[in-house]
């Protein structure tokens, strides 16, 4: 299998990530769209482990599903604070630190 | 081979367009489901790199605790079970924009980069590997993201916690 493979779907993953962060209003959907980028970092290192005949790609992908672990759990905390102080998670009207 | 790319073709086509579904859907329980076809379609990728450690992992960890976190995240911010219209803010086609020049940018530099390189996954990468390296390479780093994962576990019940 070609190496480009993997990379092109990883890099599509990515964008698609990209493209959820920046267009959805509901955090929760922003919070998803992030998970995506971070598997299509995933599957670059375990791509790149696998190329290189290296282990360490397989370890630091487990590191980073431990990070989106710990990243998902504190994320959606705090939109449960946002949405119990506003009674809404549209993130576009969370903007108190404009002047 | 031929059986390997196959497989490759039918796990990364129905990722592509779970994905978009998932940036695109207009109701939020569909897109935690579709979710779950892109991670499932990751674990399976991995399982075509040898890595059968991180595929399950991968199914444990994200189909089995992260999903089930974002439908509790979803059902406690009551959001409307049905299709709405409102989940896409005015910045949709600049997003759109920045993405596809985004992607066109990574496939160029791919390209250029990893032309006919070919990844022989053929020498399996044993669980033995990943544990012996964890335990004895990346036992530091191992040893901090467990104090991470505390810290992030403490940090959502206080943040969450009604006093």
């Amino acid at each position: 299998m070609l190496l480009n493979e993997f990379l092109i779907l990883a890099a599509f993953l990515f964008c698609t990530g990209v493209y959820g962060a920046l267009a959805r209003r509901n955090a929760v959907l922003v919070l998803m769209s992030i998970e995506l980028i971070l598997n299509a970092v995933n599957i670059n290192l375990v791509a790149f482990g696998a190329f290189k005949h290296n282990v360490a790609g397989q370890v630091f992908a487990l590191f980073v599903i431990a990070i989106a672990a710990a990243e998902v759990g504190v994320g959606l905390a705090i939109v449960l604070l946002i949405y119990r102080n506003r009674r809404s998670i549209d993130i576009t009207q969370v903007d108190l630190m404009k002047g | 081979m031929v059986a390997q790319n196959v497989a490759f073709a039918i796990i990364a086509a129905a990722m592509v367009a779970s994905a978009l579904k998932v940036v695109t859907t207009k109701n939020v329980v569909h897109a935690a489901l579709y979710l779950i076809v892109v991670l499932a379609g990751v674990a399976g990728i991995y399982v075509l790199l040898a890595a059968e450690f991180a595929a399950v992992v991968q199914i444990l960890v994200y189909i089995g605790a992260i999903v089930v976190l974002f439908l509790f995240g979803i059902m406690l911010t009551r959001a409307p079970i049905g299709p709405d219209d409102g989940l896409d803010n005015d910045q949709r086609w600049a997003a759109v924009i920045v993405s596809l020049f985004l992607f066109g940018i990574l496939i160029a530099v791919l390209v250029n980069a990893f032309h006919r390189q070919h990844v022989n996954p053929t020498s399996v990468q044993r669980t033995n590997d990943v544990a012996l390296s964890i335990f004895q390479t990346y036992v530091v780093p191992f040893e901090v993201v467990s104090v991470v994962l505390l810290a992030a576990l403490v940090g959502a019940v206080v943040i969450a916690r009604r006093d």
